[in-house]
């Protein structure tokens, strides 16, 4: 009797095992196919796109008649990169300056305060960033184009980008901040005792030394940047056009097709279209994240 | 027996927090010999090297009382311009860390920070101080390779041709050996009993038969308080103090 | 002469230091202030149509139109469709982040693989995930629903949540894994019994940001969870949230209506005001519990 339930109990202990096991595989493998899967899936929605449109064509084209049967993404993959690239280029500075002040001189109490902003900060959603935009900063940008003479609703590529560079923030921040705390201290001590102030040290030593981290947190901001959605959509304005300044609207891929998607699907090749879209936002995103990632592998020792 | 001392240090107290780390440490150290700090790990050997050009300043929470004077001019006065100091010193660390860019730059830093430009002048610095650290022939071909290619041992020795470059009166080395292997430390060794004719050389080590190869002056610490200090001669040979015995003889580890 | 060129050059250290450490102020304080704006600006634009009312009742008369009612839909769907992702991504991701740290605990190619394909995956904007999840929708014939809600989102969070996971697991002492390996222990006993009861802290932090992404996100349930005035029954029916709410209510002329996306917006930050205060809680007390 006891024999038995011994025997019972070893039963149910490999049997624990291996279902755990199985399962786990079972995860890991859903991990490894899903990108493939998304992929596949981007590029089988999107390939009747292909049948009718050369890649250049599609890409190239501004001419935007979805009735017609005219899909020119051009216009919004400028607005996109204008949005992208304005709002890294506001992000980048403050970021690369705040993870110096916080990791080199900031007292502790400042990072007793900083720690949790920087999280509250990330992790507030895009819509509500969106009605940040629209109550403030959309408002503030249509001023500030008053003083360049520019009259401008204030929904805009600029007003998109100031909103986009503050969601981005919290996430460059992180990793800067990281990069700057795993520089040996011994680096600023040697520098320190030839004789370098600290900023020399901070200068010519440690940015030196974070370079790869610092360009490739750059390149993880685009990546995000690049696919936000919600928040650019509420106030970056939604008109078809080729922007020609900062203070004018813009229409970035995410915004066409969380704003389309699902509802013009009588439209001939419209969802392909869209589908067409996420495809390039795949690419994009997946290109500067992997990127990124492979400078701070590759170059983090060779300096 | 000991001619005039470079660093005079009187009742030095330091705190990293709430732990005392150093405990009333007075001691003079002698000019252009090779001072040995001595003692077990964890004593404060380390902590007591990086207070000399206040290298202390870079930790959070830690507070110094007393005096460090060098040259008349006491080092931990909040107010001294530290910078122009610690020039004086050269620091050599527990494994080299060499500056993130070439050979040639590593050793140029120095000198291009105290404002000297010249190409023909900084070239001509980089062949001596290579040559002193005996690594001239082995990069001479490759000075603008990053120093980071370099092995071990020769990145510690660059390390120290670095810390030679700005010109310092003392050199300061905490377990200069410690990351290398047997041939690369004796090498470290010998230019340092070569560099003390001309030098002031402070070192820490836990590694007895080191510190009696090498060692002029002794320091020997415990627990963060100087136990006993002396020429060398007279701690090895003829130790005071019960620790002092017992670790010299081995029996303590 | 040269003394005097000396001194200029050290005046211009002095003063390019100051300036960048003015600048570095800016930089910080612009960060503080960026955070109060967005918290003031939404408390004061939407805590004045903040009633009970509002939190307790669904909007009558349509949620585009009808000037009655309140958010209650939003609440309650949005705590349905993340909950339900957060617990099938939990599934998923804590198996897999177990996997990773104990099981293929000495492959180390296995683990670098899965953390790149995860790197991958969690970089995807949660768009394409709704626009892969629609097109999947259709694909088999279902309609926008709960369901289909919950599924897209626990595709957008499982990467977050085993990343954040993996953080906490790498940091158990190895020592601790042979210690119960070589007690006898099988490699599940190991990771359920012995590494998950030191790491809870830590996993409930993970899942509370997972569940802070859920709860927040817009764009991958935008075209699949639908939007309706009701609270759903079934999984089959479809759901309205927090965020969509926001965006949809906020488009409306009707003063009215614009009011219940304020006040949804200022729910929508509390509760992710409180996710992120708790799991700093739960965070720091698992600093301070662990063994080390």
């Amino acid at each position: 009797m006891r024999s038995f339930s011994i025997l019972n109990f070893k039963v149910r202990r490999t049997l624990r095992e291996n279902l755990s096991a199985f399962w786990m595989k079972c995860c890991y493998l859903l991990i490894l196919a899903m990108p493939f899967i998304l992929l596949i899936g981007l590029l089988l929605k999107s390939s009747l796109l292909f049948g009718e449109h050369s890649l250049m064509e599609l890409i190239f084209s501004s001419e935007w008649k979805p009735l017609s049967g005219k899909f020119g993404f051009f216009p919004f993959i400028i607005s996109s990169l204008w949005v992208t690239f304005i709002s890294i280029a506001i992000a980048a500075p403050v970021c690369l300056l705040t993870a110096i002040y916080l990791t080199q001189y900031a007292k502790r109490f400042v990072l007793k305060i900083m720690q949790p902003v920087i999280d509250i900060l990330a992790g507030i959603p895009s819509v509500i960033y969106g009605v940040w935009g629209i109550i403030i900063i959309v408002p503030f940008v249509s001023k500030v184009a008053g003083w360049f003479n520019v009259s401008s609703s204030g929904y805009s590529i600029l007003t998109g980008a100031i909103v986009l560079a503050v969601m981005i923030i919290p996430f460059v921040l992180n990793i800067l901040i990281e990069v700057y705390k795993t520089i040996p201290i011994e680096l600023s001590e040697a520098s320190l005792s030839l004789g370098a102030t600290k900023w020399e040290t901070i200068k010519k030593v440690l940015t030196r030394k974070a370079y790869p981290g610092i360009i490739s947190s750059f390149g993880l901001g685009v990546s995000r940047a690049f696919g936000e959605t919600i928040a650019v959509l509420m106030v970056v304005g939604n008109v078809v056009q080729i922007p020609s300044g900062i203070f004018q609207a813009g229409y970035p891929l995410p915004a066409l097709i969380a704003n389309n998607y699902g509802e013009m699907l009588s439209i001939p090749l419209y969802d392909s279209a869209l589908m067409f879209a996420a495809l390039i936002l795949f690419v994009v995103v997946t290109f500067f994240n992997m990127g990124s990632r492979y400078i701070i592998m590759h170059y983090e020792k060779k300096i | 027996m000991i001619n005039g001392s470079i660093i005079n240090i009187e009742g030095l107290n330091l705190h990293i927090g709430n732990k005392h780390i150093l405990k009333d440490i007075n001691v003079k150290i002698p000019e252009k010999k090779l001072t040995v700090i001595l003692g077990p790990s964890g004593c404060g050997k380390t902590t007591l090297l990086k207070s000399l050009n206040r290298l202390t300043d870079l930790y959070p929470e830690v507070k110094t009382q007393g005096k460090i004077f060098n040259g008349g001019i006491d080092i931990l006065n909040p107010k001294i311009e530290i910078t122009e100091l610690r020039k004086k010193m050269g620091l050599l660390a527990q494994s080299p860390y060499p500056l993130p860019m070439s050979i040639y730059d590593n050793i140029t830093y120095g000198l291009r920070i105290s404002g000297r430009r010249k190409k023909r002048y900084l070239s001509k610095r980089v062949e001596y101080y290579l040559r002193q650290v005996s690594l001239w022939e082995e990069v001479k071909d490759r000075l603008k390779d990053p120093a980071s290619a370099l092995s071990i041992g020769q990145q510690q020795r660059l390390c120290l041709a670095r810390g030679l470059s700005v010109d310092p009166d003392i050199i300061l080395a905490d377990e200069p050996t410690s990351a290398l292997d047997p041939v690369s430390s004796r090498e470290i060794e010998e230019l340092f009993l070569k560099l003390k004719q001309r030098y002031t050389i402070v070192m820490v080590t836990h590694i007895l038969r080191q510190a009696r190869r090498v060692a002029d002056y002794v320091i020997f610490m415990y627990l963060g308080e100087i136990v006993e200090h002396g020429t060398a001669e007279q701690i090895f040979e003829n130790p005071q103090n019960q620790i002092t015995k017992a670790y010299i003889k081995g029996t303590y580890s | 002469m040269k003394r005097k060129f000396n001194l200029n050059r050290k005046f211009f250290k002095k003063l390019e230091e100051l300036i960048f450490r003015v600048l570095m102020i800016i930089s910080t304080t612009i960060i503080i202030v960026a955070l109060l704006a967005i918290i003031i600006s939404i408390l004061i634009k939407g805590v004045p149509s903040l009633s009970w009312e509002m939190i307790t009742q669904t909007p009558k008369g349509g949620y585009y139109f009808g000037k009655e009612g309140g958010i209650l839909n939003a609440i309650i769907g949005s705590l349905y469709l993340s909950g339900g992702a957060t617990f099938l991504a939990l599934v998923v991701s804590l198996p897999l982040a177990l996997y990773m740290n104990i099981h293929k605990m000495k492959e180390k190619l296995v683990v670098n693989i899965i953390r790149l394909f995860l790197d991958i995956l969690w970089g995807i904007p949660s768009i394409v995930y709704g626009a892969f999840g629609f097109a999947l929708m259709v694909f088999l014939g279902l309609r926008t629903s709960l369901l289909a809600g919950i599924l897209t989102v626990t595709l957008f969070i499982i990467p977050i949540m085993v990343r954040s996971m993996d953080e906490v697991l790498k940091t158990v002492p190895r020592g601790l894994i042979e210690a119960s390996f070589s007690l006898g222990s099988t490699r599940s006993e190991t990771s359920f019994r012995v590494i998950l009861r030191q790491c809870i802290p830590g996993l409930i932090t993970a899942i509370l940001l997972a569940f802070g992404r859920a709860i927040g996100d817009a764009a991958a349930v935008l075209f699949t969870a639908g939007y309706t005035d009701y609270i759903p029954t079934s999984l089959s029916q479809p759901t309205a949230t927090l965020p969509l709410s926001v965006f949809f209510q906020l488009g409306s002329p009707i003063p009215e209506v614009q009011n219940r996306a304020y006040a949804s917006a200022v729910v929508l930050t509390v509760i992710v005001l409180i996710i992120s205060i708790s799991s700093r809680a739960f965070s720091m007390k698992y600093q301070k519990n662990r063994i080390k």
